[in-house]
């Protein structure tokens, strides 16, 4: 059996009692939620936090609501729920389909939108997708809240704008209409990480795209997305040229790095096809979107 | 379909509603599986037990130069620290394998793959233990590791055996059979020549359980018992007497339920020896168990074979010939499982299902940096090796004729009028009928309209406009000859024990059997296909008999199970013993009715006198005249049981055909199997719902190693394939509805014709499935796993090499 090295277990009943515990035990805590990521880590003691407190009691921070004009999502939403979740799809059907093929059920069934992001595995698929949505991270400390934008979040790899005595609370994305969004992944088995995955969405206006957002990850992508890519799109007809030439830069900018999951020509000719297939189905999903931007 | 009839008794039902004899029934065992309640080693908790835990080298090849274990030592809850130099003084740092060679238990003077053993933490609990390990300090002197198999030969390759006396290279053994001169003149003659080179990759049986034991020595009487995960439990007492120096009376090794085996736990480990070591440096019970990552990367591996394959045929496709020269990676030290006399294991049996004359090979066994092992997996002594060679050599042929590759398989498959066949490498194949098997597979899958959908798919694709992500649709052929249940004495022994196999049967006065077994299940229902094997002979119940294994100091000898053997030489064992049970049951029978033996006629069940069906006994009845005062005949002892030692005639030779469809993403690479048909052949089924499921285990095998599953290792010669996250088994998600067909062709030689399943599938499909994606994209070679990277790379004509880290 693999086991842990030694820490001191707590268990919050509320944001504020977690961020005094949290507070209590410096720096070298660290909050659990589903733990599907982190305890694997401390078995192979990859991690070593001496203490770790439990924050699955919170269920203040478990819901998925319309926040005026954004979609809010607490922190304890569990993948599941994102999948299973109504409202989600009928805003944006990236999210069923990127949680579709997150990890397992069972995973699913534990994992949190909040511990998915803070945990900021490079290859994580969340934070392609709110990256492609633009969202924005609620951070709360004893100090009060802060929100950061989603493209700001990811200082690096497994790093965050969430520092020492912060929580991240809630998610938010704002509401779109004529919008179209899309979700796709390759992954060498169900559950294990991306080789690379891609989504977006596109506002259409007419013949033109008014609005468009990417999102990748796992190769190495600044912020889980290509800026110059959307750039390109925006203003442009959504015909095949706009989307291979969007792809294609998409594909030249990131990083993937050299693993068993593939060499760099693969993966940067992958990352080409998945966000050509990502913004030809935002696309036409867009285009038959109702006038209040729901997806069909 | 099934082509002979189930003999008759089995129709009929016992109180329970179970068959008297073959048929479904619900798997005895499974009513504490289900519930939870297995009883495994990692359950064992015993009085004063201590906890084991393993330093593993993180080098794949390195000069110890001091290992400091003072800090251990200092642990408040440590209570003994073990390295090389304590087992040294004891005469036990090192250990005979199972081919002849020598194996450090703990690394003395170096280490030689990442994650060999390299000091032992006994503790007061398993989490001390693992803190404590990351107090002994090791110094190392990394040296360079030699990683590619190919380059072990080379002049200047790192010797990495120089604990062995005079060795200057990583030569193992050449070992070649067939005939070279008669092959090469048919080669030199053949219109059609064909040569491909195939890397089987190293991969990892994965069982659910790690690998563990808790050691016993008990002080006062000097017994030792070991509860310990082996499929072979009363192989290991044997070797433990032999290595340990302890006597054989006082060693005990219980098997208790088993998580899988698959051949990684045929083996001795040297976790299990630090064990019983540890066992008796503390005087209490020590429990050592492995965590998932060691499992990967230090317990038995399997394959591992690079071949390059040459066939000879005539342009209409006959097939003349087949040689293959292997070079076979068996890590740093050789301690392959498999009889004596066969170092390649089976793998000769390369030939296959099909009539031809010639047929050589030769092996080249070479040390690299890497963990031992090597017959594991399923692998029926590596003719897992020889199908994937044969069937891929098979399909190359076909490719460069441009034959439809079931049209070749059907022109040269053996006739059934050629059996028993003595193939040309000097097996005799017992029995088949090989074309019914092929044709069943085919009018499953309805390959015809297979072919004519994909072919009609591929003139869409070629239209101008067509759709690039439109799927690749790719048929894949496999047809397989296993030969299992080794084996005769004469030909077949590990470490000098020959390969039969004991029973003992005993029914008690009131009618109720116990069956004792010396091999072991690790999952695949032993408990139940023996009690049917032996109702299915005498008519008793299978609830009614209660099979006994797994514990030396209760079982009579045998070798333990793996290649599949179990059913073939124990099954067999159980069915004479049955059969001796009944026979003596009738002389008790005749005396009970006061008539002749000569008089009685057996229905199932029941001896009764001929003419007066009521004049009869049933076995209960007959069991409890068995044990009374009824007077026997002079020289028939009382009580009614059978004891029996099992040496098979031959082998047994299960065979089968699959058919895998796939289609490919041509843009992604990614693979998806569409449907996978499978049709057996392994003689009567004993229960058909656990050969089902045997079958479909060993399907999503295939599946497995040929799309995913792989160790790969670094140019340091780390081990790229230490954990779940890294070495991929598949899941239902890659896994389709399986559509399974049988046929029924009895083993001449087995008591009861049956001719073991375990393996089948596992030899069986994964070269359908590697047929199937070079068949999508029109390819003719190419090396598995097919994950997407390397299927893309395959369809631009660059391939990966699946063995080595990706670049």
């Amino acid at each position: 059996m693999q086991v842990p090295a030694p820490f001191t277990y707590e268990r919050a009943g509320s944001v504020d009692e977690a961020l005094s515990l949290l507070g209590r035990y410096g720096p070298e805590a660290r909050l659990v939620a589903g733990g599907h990521s982190l305890l694997p880590m401390m078995k192979l003691r990859l991690a070593r936090p001496e203490a770790l407190v439990d924050i699955n009691g919170l269920a203040e921070l478990d819901y998925i609501r319309v926040d005026g004009d954004h979609l809010a999502i607490g922190a304890m939403t569990r993948h599941a729920a994102v999948l299973e979740s109504p409202l989600l799809s009928e805003h944006y059907r990236i999210f069923a389909e990127a949680e579709r093929v997150i990890a397992d059920p069972l995973v699913r069934n534990r994992g949190t939108v909040g511990g998915s992001l803070c945990q900021a595995d490079p290859s994580e698929d969340l934070s392609a997708v709110f990256a492609a949505l633009r969202g924005e991270v609620v951070i709360r400390s004893t100090g009060g809240v802060r929100r950061v934008p989603m493209r700001e979040f990811h200082v690096g790899p497994y790093e965050t704008a969430v520092g020492d005595g912060e929580i991240l609370v809630e998610v938010r994305v704002p509401i779109r209409t004529s919008v179209g969004s899309a979700y796709e992944k390759v992954e060498r088995r169900a559950g294990d990480w991306s080789i690379a995955a891609a989504g977006a969405f596109v506002v259409l206006d007419g013949d033109r795209i008014s609005d468009v957002g990417l999102g990748i990850t796992a190769v190495g992508a600044e912020h889980f997305t290509c800026a110059e890519a959307e750039a390109a799109l925006v203003g442009a007809q959504p015909d095949d040229e706009a989307v291979e030439a969007a792809a294609a830069i998409c594909a030249s900018s990131c990083n993937p790095t050299v693993d068993q999951r593939g060499p760099e020509d693969y993966k940067r000719h992958l990352v080409s096809v998945l966000v050509a297939r990502a913004l030809r189905r935002s696309i036409a999903v867009a285009r038959v979107g109702s006038s209040r931007g729901v997806e069909d | 379909m099934t082509a002979t009839e189930t003999p008759s008794p089995d129709t009929l039902t016992s109180p329970a509603g179970n068959p008297l004899g073959f048929g479904r029934m619900l798997r005895k065992e499974d009513a504490r599986f289900v519930r939870g309640q297995g009883h495994y080693v990692d359950d064992l908790v015993l009085p004063g037990m201590l906890h084991g835990a393993i330093l593993r080298s993180s080098y794949a090849h390195a000069k110890i130069v001091s290992i400091d274990t003072s800090a251990a030592e200092a642990h408040p809850k440590v209570k003994a620290v073990i390295t090389g130099k304590t087992l040294e003084g004891l005469n036990l740092a090192w250990m005979p394998t199972l081919s002849g060679d020598v194996v450090a238990v703990l690394a003395t003077d170096k280490v030689r793959f990442q994650g060999q053993e390299v000091a032992f933490v006994i503790a007061e609990d398993e989490y001390s233990a693992r803190d404590a390990l990351e107090l002994i300090e090791v110094e190392y002197e990394p040296l360079p590791a030699v990683v590619d198999a190919r380059h072990a030969l080379d002049p200047d390759a790192p010797v990495i055996r120089d604990d062995l006396e005079g060795r200057t290279d990583n030569h193992i053994y050449d070992w070649e059979a067939g005939d070279a001169a008669a092959c090469d003149e048919v080669f030199a003659n053949a219109e059609v020549v064909v040569a491909e080179d195939m890397i089987y990759p190293r991969v990892h049986p994965a069982p659910m359980e790690t690998c563990g034991a808790v050691a016993h020595m008990d002080k006062v009487t000097g017994k030792l018992t070991i509860w310990t995960t082996t499929q072979a439990p009363h192989a290991h007492r044997t070797i433990y007497a032999l290595v340990a120096g302890l006597p054989e009376q006082k060693i005990q090794v219980i098997s208790p339920d088993i998580g899988g085996g698959f051949g990684n736990k045929v083996g001795i480990y040297p976790g299990y020896v630090l064990a019983i070591v540890g066992s008796i440096v503390t005087g209490v019970p020590v429990k050592w168990v492995e965590d998932r990552s060691e499992n990967l990367m230090s317990t038995s591996f399997a394959r591992d074979y690079h071949m390059h394959g040459e066939i000879a045929a005539t342009r209409d496709g006959k097939i003349l010939g087949l040689r293959v020269n292997v070079l076979a990676d068996h890590g740093a030290f050789n301690g392959v499982a498999q009889p004596t006399k066969f170092p390649a294991g089976f793998f000769h049996v390369f030939t296959g299902s099909y009539d031809y004359p010639a047929a050589h090979c030769k092996v080249t066994a070479v040390y690299t940096n890497k963990a031992l092992g090597g017959v594991a997996y399923a692998c029926s002594f590596r003719i897992t090796e020889a199908v994937y060679l044969v069937e891929r050599m098979v399909n190359c042929l076909a490719f460069e004729l441009g034959m439809d590759p079931a049209e070749l398989r059907m022109k040269n498959l053996l006739r059934p009028e050629q059996f028993p066949y003595t193939s040309p490498t000097g097996w005799v194949y017992d029995s088949g009928n090989y074309p019914r098997a092929l044709e069943e597979a085919m009018r499953i899958a309805g390959y015809d309209e297979l072919r004519a959908e994909q072919a009609k798919r591929r003139e869409e694709a070629a239209k101008p406009g067509a759709d690039p992500s439109a799927p690749l649709m790719g048929i894949g052929i496999s047809f397989f000859t296993e030969a299992v249940g080794a084996g005769p004495r004469k030909h077949m022994d590990i470490l000098g024990l020959g390969m039969a196999d004991g029973c003992e049967l005993r029914l008690h006065p009131t009618g109720k059997a116990q069956l004792r077994l010396s091999v072991q299940t690790q999952g695949q229902g032993h408990e139940t296909t023996f009690a049917q094997i032996v109702s299915h002979v005498i008519g008793i119940p299978p609830e009614d008999i209660e099979v006994i294994h797994g514990d030396t100091d209760n079982t009579p000898f045998g070798l333990g199970t793996y290649g599949s053997r179990s059913t073939p030489v124990s099954g067999a064992a159980a069915a004479v013993a049955a059969q001796r049970v009944k026979e003596k049951a009738k002389v008790i029978a005749a005396a009970a009715l006061e008539c002749s033996v000569e008089d009685l006629e057996w229905e199932h069940g029941r001896w009764y006198v001929k003419g007066d069906h009521a004049a009869g006994k049933t076995m209960a009845e007959i069991a409890m005249a068995a044990h009374s005062s009824l007077e026997l005949p002079e020289g028939v002892e009382g009580h009614l049981d059978a004891s029996v030692v099992y040496n098979p005639p031959n082998l047994t030779y299960p065979f089968g055909a699959y058919i895998c469809v796939v289609d490919v993403d041509p843009q992604t690479g990614a693979v998806k199997v569409r449907r996978f048909i499978a049709v057996d052949d392994c003689g009567p089924r004993i229960n058909p719902m656990i050969v089902e499921g045997q079958v479909h285990g060993g399907l999503a095998d295939g599946v497995g190693m040929a799309l995913m599953e792989v160790i790969a290792f670094d140019s340091d010669g780390n081990n790229l394939g230490g954990s779940f996250m890294d070495y991929l088994l598949p899941t239902s998600m890659e896994c389709p509805s399986w559509e399974l067909g049988e046929t029924v062709t009895p083993s001449p030689h087995h008591p009861i014709g049956v001719k073991g399943v375990g393996e089948s599938a596992t030899v069986g499909s994964p070269p359908a499935v590697v047929n199937a994606v070079l068949d999508a994209l029109q390819i003719r070679a190419a090396d598995m796993p097919f994950t997407p990277a390397v299927t893309w790379r395959a369809l631009q004509g660059r391939p990966i090499r699946p063995d080595l880290a990706i670049e």
